[in-house]
């Protein structure tokens, strides 16, 4: 008998124990068992109708499945309503809060135009069992992707699924914590609704060197007395890999040396990479340093505390 | 339009007092008639929705009618912000890049 409540064809109620629900079946099995009803077609309908609804509550896994509403009295999957859908439609004024919402107030949801997501009219039509067009989910996933690719740019492979591959272009620049949205690779839509979108949370990963300023990049460069009063060529690492810079003679800590176009790679505009110098003595037990220096009386002393509090 | 007894056979594990309940502390909008109540299609999601609240997350009375207040208020502005995009969306292109462009980033 389909369309009936399985608790009501035992005759318990819906928080029945496991116990009682096999004592009413046992009763009511023993009044309608079809051998001691010959010939009495509705005491076995009736039967097949305890029977089943035995069966789905004797099962705690289907029972409490159908007290969720997820499969219906013959153990099938009954399709879910969701709220949204009508929330969104045109039925969803019934529930709008008293006093109309501020438009101005809208401020900072005005970023979703334009991304055109989940906005779009979920239900055609009126009246139960009519298409419902839902918009498929959006899927979330995460990606860490190291210092360099985040400033140069990069592509990445990510599994959305086994054997589901996503082809991911970062663009130069990106900062930790930002969303890339690949429109249409999330779920399937359903009735013909549009896919949704995959979002890709891409983090970036810190660099023991480098490090990010908007679009410059900066890096502290140790150097050697010699290179910083002589002025040298050396070797520095940037994102886009190893260039010789020159270091002018009389150099000290903290100058910076600014290299154009080696910070983020940004295509149009590119950020810089800002060097700033670290004076290095690494031979301070030298003894012919010292005995230089205690020979070296300058011709301008200068005193390196000048500017600090005493 | 389902009658309170249509509701009960379609969503199974509700009880019909709950219902009622529900109804007068007006967490479902329902009309009555007679001695019954009719309920849309909103209304039914919206008893499906109400009634995972309370058993999939245990949430208990008071707390579900905080949910519901600002579920509403979250649909209200997001059907107003529909509206609105949908104004948009019926300007001519350069009109939408203009405000494309306008828009401040969103972080």
């Amino acid at each position: 008998m389909p369309g009936q409540n399985p608790y009501q064809v035992l005759g318990v109620k819906s928080d029945a124990t496991a116990d009682e629900i096999r004592k009413a079946y046992r009763k009511l099995a023993k009044q309608l068992h079809p051998d001691l009803n010959p010939g009495k077609p509705e005491a076995e309908e009736r039967f097949k109708a305890v029977s089943a609804a035995y069966d789905l509550l004797s099962d705690p896994e289907k029972r409490s499945r159908y007290d969720r509403g997820e499969i219906d009295e013959t153990g099938a999957e009954r399709p879910r309503y969701s709220y949204r859908p009508f929330a969104e439609g045109a039925e969803g004024w019934r529930y709008q809060p008293e006093g109309e919402m501020d438009l101005n107030d809208l401020e900072d949801l005005f970023a979703a135009f334009g991304s055109r997501g989940g906005w779009q009219r979920s239900r055609s039509g009126t009246g139960f069992g009519e298409q419902i067009r839902i918009r498929g989910q959006d899927r979330h996933f995460s990606l860490t992707i190291d210092f360099i690719k985040a400033a140069t740019g990069d592509k990445q492979r990510i599994s959305l699924a086994p054997n589901e591959w996503l082809d991911v272009t970062i663009p130069p620049g990106i900062e930790d914590g930002q969303v890339l949205r690949l429109r249409g690779k999330g779920g399937a839509g359903l009735g013909g609704g549009e896919p949704g979108d995959a979002l890709i949370e891409v983090r970036v990963a810190a660099h023991p060197l480098f490090r990010r300023e908007g679009d410059n990049i900066r890096l502290e460069l140790p150097v050697s007395l010699a290179e910083a009063v002589l002025g040298a060529r050396v070797e520095v690492p940037t994102v886009t890999g190893p260039v010789t810079v020159t270091i002018p003679k009389g150099s000290d800590t903290g100058t910076v040396l600014r290299l154009r176009g080696k910070g983020v790679q940004r295509p149009r505009n590119p950020g810089d990479q800002l060097v700033t110098l670290k004076v290095v003595i690494g031979h301070s037990n030298d003894a012919e340093l010292a005995g230089f220096l205690e020979r070296w009386a300058p011709r301008h002393p200068s005193d390196p505390r000048r500017e600090t509090p005493r | 339009m389902l009658t309170l007894d249509e509701l009960l056979t379609r969503l199974n594990g509700l009880e019909r007092s709950e219902i009622w309940r529900w109804v007068e502390n007006r967490w479902v909008v329902a009309e009555r008639q007679g001695d019954t109540l009719l309920f849309r299609e909103v209304d039914v999601a919206r008893i499906e929705l109400i009634r995972e609240i309370r058993r999939d997350f245990a949430i208990e009375d008071e707390a579900v009618a905080l949910i519901l207040g600002l579920l509403d208020q979250v649909y209200g502005l997001r059907r107003q912000l529909r509206r609105l995009c949908d104004a948009l969306a019926a300007q001519p292109q350069e009109v939408q890049e203009a405000v494309r462009r306008a828009l401040p980033p969103s972080r």
